[in-house]
């Protein structure tokens, strides 16, 4: 009776963590923001998808640097132009190249970056599930011959076994 | 005997080829270099059109019309960019090879800037002031300063993002900005 309560205790915490952890790390002050929640919800989806070029490893909207700031307020003033998404990033990316993108295209030249991964995970699979059913064969294949090793081995432990015995009669 | 020699050769190998590859990267750092410069996707293209109000007062607004018919370097630059410093006495050897040089005041106070340049000079032709840093995102500025070199028909033809140093200049500028003048 008091373990579930203390399960029922932790699952709240871990949660409550989770909801706290999602909550902050966001950089956009309420003056940035625009007053149609509609395009605002559009400029955070974009924004997440932009790379801080101060920063390089944080995204425009968790970033606190002066340049992501005027960026942010590109991607709004890009919307109330009338840009759709794609429109917006394409604008930027045509500055600042694909790099801006914390997502690369896949094109020619990130063929290895996108398929480098799954590629090297195959072969470890390959290569990990070769080795097992060959051990696995090795040991159960009843029909193998002994190697000399194994047979020099049997022989010290048969000798062994013969030289008890005479002792002991 | 031979699958035991493959498992002893075999990371030995992978290490060599790291090591090699790493020591390549290394070198191309030392040769300038650096993973974290984002390649200029500005590069033979023409530059981005502005019209900005100048830093000296009573002059007119420096326009990127002006870019054409002369080689060129904009230099991007800030009175709170340390590196600016570093390149600044140089800029004045890049005027006297016969460059049009036209510097971007990035996110100023314009008194400041003005402070800045009584005090270290003013090698500039003319001083555009990007105040809000617009016209900084249409050359894809990210970190000053930063150099474009311009030719007569107004095409970017070189960026340098960080401080140019008196090899960039001699080895690397000033050869191009020779080519692009003939």
């Amino acid at each position: 009776m008091k373990s579930s309560w203390i399960h029922i205790f932790i699952l709240l915490l871990f949660l409550l963590s989770m909801f706290m952890l999602s909550g902050d790390g966001y950089a956009v002050q309420p003056s940035e923001m625009l007053g149609n929640p509609q395009l605002e919800a559009r400029a955070r989806n974009i924004s997440e998808d932009l790379r801080c070029l101060v920063c390089q490893n944080q995204s425009i909207d968790d970033s606190d640097a002066d340049l992501a700031h005027d960026l942010r307020l590109l991607v709004r003033q890009r919307l109330l132009a009338g840009d759709s998404n794609e429109q917006v990033k394409q604008y930027l990316v045509s500055r600042y190249g694909d790099y801006v993108l914390l997502n690369p295209p896949f094109k020619a030249s990130t063929v290895v970056l996108w398929l480098g991964p799954p590629f090297f995970f195959l072969a470890a699979l390959f290569i990990v599930s070769v080795f097992y059913r060959r051990r696995h064969q090795a040991d159960t294949d009843p029909s193998r011959p002994l190697s000399s090793e194994e047979q020099q081995r049997l022989a010290k432990v048969l000798d062994a076994q013969e030289s008890n015995k005479g002792n002991s009669q | 005997m031979s699958k035991r020699r493959l498992t002893t050769f075999l990371p030995v190998a992978i290490f060599v080829v790291l090591v090699g590859f790493l020591a390549y990267r290394l070198e191309l750092i030392n040769q300038g270099n650096m993973p974290n410069m984002i390649p200029s996707v500005m590069i033979n293209r023409p530059v981005p059109t502005f019209a900005l109000p100048s830093l000296i007062q009573g002059r007119p607004d420096v326009v990127s019309k002006e870019l054409i018919g002369h080689v060129t370097l904009i230099d991007v630059f800030a009175s709170w960019c340390v590196p600016c410093r570093i390149e600044h006495p140089y800029l004045a050897d890049i005027k006297k090879a016969g460059i049009f040089l036209v510097g971007i005041n990035y996110k100023d106070q314009p008194e400041q800037a003005k402070a800045w340049l009584t005090k270290l000079g003013n090698p500039y032709d003319e001083i555009a002031s990007d105040y809000d840093g617009r016209v900084g995102i249409d050359f894809g500025v990210y970190g000053v300063p930063e150099s474009y070199l311009i030719d007569k028909q107004g095409v970017i033809r070189f960026k340098q993002t960080g401080p140019l140093t008196p090899e960039d200049i001699d080895h690397t500028l000033l050869p191009l900005a020779r080519e692009l003048n003939k």
